[in-house]
């Protein structure tokens, strides 16, 4: 697979300017919700501690934690399933599915299940799958993935939105109404519920003393997914695990501050055992987890919660869009996760960065996110993924910058360049930075040379 | 006190008065400054490229150039996160672990060090847009920022208050990154400039008449921005400001 070229699409997501206008303003808006949310809670730094070593206590004995939470599921009449990657979860819920003749599931939202491709994996076998939560059900209805963890369509607008559904739910042309909208997919949606045979949700939280899967969502369609159909499949990655059912409340206050700027989300629901008649089953998933737990410099970003935070705080990622990214998990968590899937295709992410270190702060969990950025770049150029132009760049940079003597000799010629070309030569293509920007002026002497000049070993 | 001034090579090249406002402005606190003739770089260019070999070069003439110093005081906050965070290119030898730990970004240096607080030397009319870096604010720690509760002045605005007739302007998003990031100017050149035209955009509407920054990579990429985009306001470092360069 080729490299997603981030730039480039970038460079396309920021020629409309409405778009562009209103992705960077929806989101800056919820950075200051959350802004506000944080500061009114006076411990929030401390949660925040809290959180971190609770996530890095669970991971560091995971193993255990992951019995622990098999067997108290197990006690509860749930049937916990083991996946090590996205084909082995595919093949286990279409196994169950098929067994119990489901041609209809509806869903809740997942990223798991984006990453493990399940839905093109149960469409291809016939299955019809229905995503419930909103905003992926307008990305499913315009065959696009989620853009973003928590808001998945937030790179569209209304008028958007409204032709989505004009084309495939059949509302008027140019209606741009939100009630009107939102009954109409209500509608279209709702029978699903009873229709389906089965339903599928992801989980926020596994608590291992109890064996519960929590979800969290707002608008409630994760219970009505788990609840209507007679047959509930969880898709959980081992990461989601936390000890106790006493350390729930502190994610729960996290959360949802940190993803929208709200107190918490209108649903936390607690699955713990099937209902009367019904059945609950868990697919544990790997896929790459215990791979990362064991790496030095990046195994933190297991503690992520998937709030989202970091997407809405990233300048760059408000002004590219969560599609520019080409991978599951977009933003600065993506530019840390993506490689580990596969380092070439996701090798420019780790750029799409200015090391800024707003992710870090907003993170709830406290993930370094830019300095694994940071850390990613080196891997990158180890493993000889940076584009041969840019390697050689550097290298040319560094035996320059490496030697006093090349680098005056590199200033008299640049700068006689500089101040020789006309200005039609110096703005070729070829120079990127003065596509959109002048260059920085070029003095007549440098510094040094001022200096020796004016406080030479002669001067007094 | 003896001190070595690191003048960055981007400052050294094209912005030679930034250096000077920095070297008169240590004189007039009362520093014997030394500046070593043979410094080039500080190798970040090539560390954030995440070329590292590359760098090593670099980060060894630095030490070269530094190690015989008490303390090393650069004008770029940037810079100086890279000396003290990721210098580790080269082996962590004795040397190298006196440079990282004894060099200075010059507001820091002003502010924590030499607790000097007026500039009486200096005066300055204006509107002005104070744009921390991000290096400053969430590595160097010199301001508190938007996204932790935690209330602290900014070291480079406490300084600039000590300059006669100075006003700030109010961006609304007053630590938004500018966009620059190195190679990620090029690298990812039209998010780039999108920011640095929304950054000096935002300082515009605040009414500031001049963007005052400790980081001249910032400034060299806000100003090719306005310029590129026909904008009158002006740009200066804080050591020009500090210094009485604009009086």
């Amino acid at each position: 697979m080729s490299r997603v070229d981030h730039a480039g699409h970038a460079r396309e997501f920021l020629r409309d300017e409405a778009h562009r206008q209103f992705h960077d303003q929806r989101l800056w808006e919820l950075r200051e919700k959350r802004d506000a949310q944080s500061r009114a809670v006076p411990e929030w730094e401390r949660l925040r501690e809290a959180a971190s070593a609770i996530k890095t206590h669970t991971l560091s004995q995971l193993a255990d934690y992951l019995e622990q939470f098999e067997a108290a599921a197990r006690a509860n009449g749930v049937t916990v399933h083991w996946a090590r990657d996205g084909t082995e979860h595919n093949a286990i819920v279409h196994r169950l599915l098929a067994a119990a003749g489901v041609d209809t599931l509806v869903k809740s939202k997942s990223m798991l299940m984006e990453e493990c491709e399940l839905r093109p994996f149960l469409e291809a076998r016939g299955i019809t799958v229905m995503e419930t939560d909103l905003g992926e059900r307008i990305q499913q209805l315009d065959k696009q993935p989620p853009s973003h963890v928590v808001v998945p369509a937030v790179h569209k607008l209304r008028g958007d939105v409204s032709e989505v559904f004009h084309h495939t739910l059949g509302t008027e042309a140019g209606c741009e109404d939100v009630p009107t909208l939102a009954r109409a997919q209500r509608e279209h949606t709702r029978p699903f519920y009873a229709r389906a045979q089965a339903g599928m949700t992801g989980a926020n939280f596994l608590v291992a003393e109890t064996g519960a899967v929590v979800v969290c969502t707002n608008e409630g369609n994760a219970d009505l997914s788990a609840n209507v159909p007679p047959l509930h499949i969880v898709s959980a990655g081992i990461e989601k695990l936390i000890p106790r059912q006493a350390d729930l409340g502190l994610f729960v206050r996290l959360l949802s501050r940190s993803a929208l700027g709200s107190p918490i989300t209108q649903y936390t629901s607690h699955f713990r055992a099937p209902r009367e008649g019904g059945a609950m089953h868990i697919v544990l998933v790997d896929n790459g987890r215990s791979t990362r737990l064991k790496q030095d410099r990046f195994w933190s970003s297991l503690k992520c919660i998937r709030c989202g935070a970091c997407m809405n705080t990233c300048p760059v990622y408000r002004r590219s869009g969560g599609l520019s990214y080409g991978a599951v998990y977009p933003g600065p968590i993506g530019a840390v996760i993506d490689p580990t899937f596969n380092l070439h295709r996701y090798s420019q992410l780790p750029y799409a960065s200015t090391l800024n270190g707003s992710c870090t702060q907003v993170c709830p969990v406290k993930i370094n996110l830019h300095e694994q950025i940071y850390a990613w770049r080196q891997v990158i150029a180890e493993a000889d993924e940076l584009p041969p132009a840019r390697r050689r760049l550097m290298r040319v940079l560094g035996r320059t910058l490496g030697d006093p003597a090349r680098f005056r000799a590199a200033v008299r010629i640049g700068g006689a360049l500089r101040r020789r070309l006309p200005r039609l030569l110096l703005y070729l293509p070829l120079n990127t930075w003065g596509r959109g920007r002048e260059l920085p002026p070029m003095p007549k002497e440098t510094f040094q040379e001022w200096y020796r000049r004016e406080r030479g070993r002669d001067k007094p | 006190m003896k001190v070595a001034l690191f003048v960055p090579c981007f400052i050294n090249v094209l912005y030679p008065k930034v250096g000077i406002a920095t070297l008169e402005l240590l004189e007039k606190l009362g520093c014997e400054v030394v500046v070593p003739p043979d410094q080039t770089c500080c190798g970040q260019p090539m560390a954030t490229a995440g070329c590292h070999d590359d760098a090593a070069a670099a980060e060894a003439l630095f030490v070269d150039n530094f190690a015989g110093f008490e303390a090393i005081i650069g004008p770029s906050a940037s810079c100086v996160q890279h000396i003290r965070k990721h210098l580790f290119a080269i082996a962590q030898t004795d040397a190298v672990k006196h440079v990282r730990a004894h060099t200075f970004e010059l507001v820091e240096f002003v502010h924590d060090i030499l607790a000097v607080r007026d500039f009486p030397w200096a005066r300055l009319d204006k509107l002005i847009g104070l744009h921390n870096s991000c290096s400053a604010l969430r590595s160097l720690d010199q301001a508190a920022t938007s996204e932790l509760p935690e209330q602290r002045v900014s070291k480079a605005r406490t300084l600039l208050e000590g300059v006669a007739g100075i006003r700030f302007a109010e961006p609304k998003r007053p630590d938004e990154c500018c966009g620059f990031g190195g190679v990620f100017s090029v690298f990812e050149e039209a998010v780039s400039v999108r920011m640095g035209q929304d950054k000096v955009a935002d300082h515009a509407q605040a009414g500031a008449e001049l963007i005052v920054s400790a980081d001249t990579s910032c400034l060299m990429h806000q100003q090719g921005c306005a310029q590129r985009q026909g904008r009158s306001i002006g740009f200066a470092h804080i050591a020009q400001v500090l210094n009485g360069d604009l009086s």
